[in-house]
């Protein structure tokens, strides 16, 4: 898979129906990527990046030939999804109220 | 004031006085020649002082000091004074010219002089001095003192220097306290103030270090140092890979920039499917859970459920005119795009779509040639085999990341000369090979052998008419008939059968290829698609564009069923379900679905599934697994649709035992009908 295939990947993403934002995140918890304003990929950076650290930690801890390889968090308003990679965080923000219409 | 005589004991004060003395006096030599200065008044009166300290002082006794005894101290040593220099050379021998022999020196000047100065004062008593003082008497009467000036010759003595320090001649006037003359002054000056600095230096830094250690944490260093152990015996082995290694190294680190976006596209990945899950969440939830609860009222017909749609801008303008499932992931299908118009030919296209992302294809070929057909490989997943409108065949490997085709036929080794309207993957060869095999309208079914780097073709079936034509020059022109479909055999794989344009369907076999096992004049118009039954193994049925599909038994030349549907039927499939169930697609955007266990004449379902009007269906495929079918219609949609609980109705279960699956049950299902419609048949013939 190409750069180029990530990046429409990405923007495909993004385009998506309900899908507020993304923000890549590097290992020490510094976005790389958003499509957010500052202030808030910054926020749901450092925090997300906290929660998966302990998310895992938690996982391990408990076996530690196991991994974390997903977080979904369902609030009322949205669903932050977290894919925990070996150096990247990719956080994506969907709506879910789109979901709730059904 | 004069000081009377000293005593033994002031002798010795003297002496300890003049030990005190510093300067030059001290460094004198006994014996050496001493000069007597002028003792003023005052320095005498102190001189006395001094020598009441030294009385209350010598009571101290230094520590170290041997404490004697009475008898000891009363002990007298005696001291014999000598004359003789102790420096001076006592065994002289001196060349003696006149005898010519060494002689010792008997006599050897013992005198030793250790300072000598001529002064220019004079002696008290001398005439001269007697003279002078007369003179001065008279002119300064007023003048009391006198300096008194004394030169002294002591003789040398060597170990006694209190003896010689008391040796002096006093003078008639004055008496002088000790031998020396001196002055003594002292003043008190000030204390140099004591003076603190200090200097601020910076603290060194500090920082505070903790840490917890998980399990985890530990489990994985563990891990990681048990790799290195692996690799570092590995490296031993393989020295001389170093190097290869090395170089490996580098190209990595120089592609490190790109590689950052790459480590997320697994994860974009997956995040993509999981939007998609999201939004369509409804969709989703139908296709795993709901089950028309409509069908128990409605007897025995049934629904279709529209489930996602597929479709690409990049295939808007193209048809659908092929469809396969993936045999081992069974949510992945590919779909096969060209154009059935002969005037419109372009580009084609092949998409591998999953169900878990109805919104993007996971995999997008492009090709020059507008493709006609594909097929998944049984046993290797990531295997395409597509065959293209201009009659190549081609190999794609969705392993790998090219676009290229793996394998790919060309003029040179047996291209087909017309479109390839089927391909299918066989099983591999006695030698181990892939192959697969295509029918094209040129009338050649090829069998084609994936060789390591080349297609092998084989030609297995040339599709010749019985009615030849005759040249007006009376030559004979072997007529051939346009393949357009094929089927093997899923008991004997050595049986097939192929479908022309003319309506014809021949049996074959791989083992006698130049003539057929049987012909039978399937339909007036061409043979769209024919396909054995899943489970018995003599039935069969083909659909053609003279709207009808019909249902054959490969041993009897009429066919066992005949169904008009109104429009051409692009295709048709029996379910993987059930040996009495299949489906087919209409041109006028109709999907049918018949039970012959339920139904043998009507369809328990027609259901127009397209939403524009003259859109035609053009592809249906079962899902191996789950309850929906797929059909793709002439303007690039794949729909995928869900069969309602009395499509796939599953035998009565007997209390205490599973209900019967499987071909033992599904082969003598059918066989039952079949026998109903032959046996009239037969009953009538005789």
């Amino acid at each position: 898979m190409s750069v180029s295939e990530v990046e429409e990947t990405i923007k495909r993403i993004t385009g998506h129906k309900g899908v507020i934002g993304l923000i890549v995140v590097n290992s020490e918890g510094i976005p790389i990527k958003t499509t957010l304003d500052n202030s808030t990929t910054v926020q749901y950076a450092g925090l997300l990046h906290h929660l998966t650290a302990k998310a895992r930690s938690v996982v391990r801890d408990i076996d530690p030939q196991n991994d974390l390889t997903f977080l979904r968090i369902r609030s009322k308003k949205h669903e932050i999804m977290v894919a925990p990679d070996k150096e990247y965080l990719l956080i994506v923000i969907q709506s879910s109220d789109s979901n709730l219409a059904h | 004031m004069p000081v009377s005589n000293p005593p033994a004991k002031s002798d010795r004060t003297s002496l300890s006085k003049k030990s005190i003395v510093p300067g030059q006096q001290v460094r004198l030599k006994p014996g050496s020649v001493a000069q007597r200065t002028i003792a003023s008044v005052r320095d005498e009166g102190e001189q006395e002082e001094d020598d009441n300290q030294w009385e209350a002082k010598s009571l101290l006794k230094p520590e170290d000091q041997l404490n004697l005894t009475e008898v000891e101290l009363k002990e007298e040593i005696t001291r014999i004074l000598k004359a003789n220099n102790p420096n001076a050379p006592q065994n002289i021998v001196r060349f003696n010219y006149k005898e010519k022999m060494y002689k010792l020196t008997p006599h050897v000047e013992q005198l030793a002089i250790h300072f000598q100065m001529d002064g220019n004062l004079i002696h008290k008593d001398s005439e001269e001095a007697k003279r002078q003082m007369m003179t001065k008497k008279e002119e300064t009467s007023t003048e009391t003192e006198q300096e008194e000036v004394k030169e002294v010759e002591v003789k040398p003595s060597a170990d006694d220097d209190d003896e010689e320090g008391g040796k002096k001649t006093a003078g008639k006037d004055k008496k002088l306290t000790n031998q020396f003359n001196f002055s003594e002054r002292a003043s008190q000056t000030y204390n140099n103030p004591a003076r603190d600095r200090f200097t601020m230096t910076e603290p060194p830094p500090r920082s505070n270090f903790s840490s917890n250690a998980t399990q985890w944490e530990i489990y994985d260093a563990y891990l990681e140092d048990y790799e290195q152990q692996q690799k570092s015996a590995k490296d031993q082995k393989k020295s001389t890979l170093k190097a290869a290694d090395k170089q490996k190294v580098k190209k990595t680190n120089q592609t490190d920039q790109a590689d950052d976006m790459l480590k997320v596209s697994r994860s974009a990945k997956i995040l993509e499917r999981m939007v998609n899950q999201n939004t369509f969440d409804d969709i989703a939830l139908d296709f795993k859970y709901y089950e028309d609860d409509a069908d128990e009222f409605r007897d025995q017909e049934g629904t279709l459920l529209p489930l996602w749609k597929f479709s690409c801008d990049k295939a808007k303008k193209l048809s659908v005119t092929s469809i396969a499932w993936n045999k081992k992931y069974s949510d992945l299908f590919a779909v096969a795009y060209g154009s059935y118009d002969f005037l419109k030919q372009a580009k084609g296209l092949i998409l591998l779509y999953s169900l878990k992302n109805p919104s993007y294809p996971e995999f997008i070929y492009y090709t020059e040639s507008g493709v006609m057909s594909l097929d998944f490989h049984t046993d290797y997943p990531n295997l395409i085999a597509a065959g293209f409108y201009d009659g190549t065949v081609a190999v794609y490997n969705t392993a790998d990341s090219s676009q290229i085709a793996k394998y790919s036929s060309s003029a040179k080794n047996g291209k087909h000369t017309d479109p390839v309207w089927q391909v299918k993957w066989q099983k591999d060869d006695i030698d181990g090979n892939m192959n697969f095999f295509s029918v094209s309208s040129d009338g050649r079914v090829v069998c084609w052998t994936l060789a390591k780097s080349e297609l092998l073709f084989t030609d297995v079936v040339t599709l010749s008419l019985d009615n030849t034509l005759e040249n007006p020059d009376g030559g004979v022109v072997a007529a051939l008939g346009c393949g357009t479909c094929f089927d093997f055999n899923k008991q004997q794989d050595q049986i097939f059968l192929v479908c022309t344009e003319e309506g014809k369907v021949h049996k074959c076999s791989k083992s006698y290829t130049n003539q057929f096992l049987d012909t039978f004049d399937a339909h007036h118009m061409a043979v769209y698609s024919v396909a054995w039954n899943s489970f018995h193994p003599k039935i069969y049925l083909t659909c053609s564009a003279d709207w009808t599909v019909k249902i054959w038994d490969h041993t009897c030349k009429d066919p066992l069923f005949t169904y008009d549907l109104g429009s051409a039927v692009g295709d048709a499939a029996w379910a993987p379900y059930s040996s009495t169930v299949f489906a087919a697609v209409t041109a006028d955007g109709k999907v049918f679905v018949f039970d012959l266990n339920v139904n043998k004449y009507e369809p328990i379902c027609e259901q127009v599934v397209v939403q524009k009007k003259k859109t035609k269906l053009t592809h249906i495929a079962f899902n191996p697994n789950y309850p929906i079918i797929i059909v793709g219609d002439d303007r690039g949609n794949v729909t995928s649709l869900k069969l309602s609980p009395n499509l796939r109705k599953k035998p009565k279960e007997k209390k205490g035992q599973e209900a019967p699956k499987g071909p033992e049950y599904e082969i003598p299902k059918l066989e039952k009908i079949l026998a109903l419609v032959r046996d009239p048949e037969t009953s009538a013939k005789p």
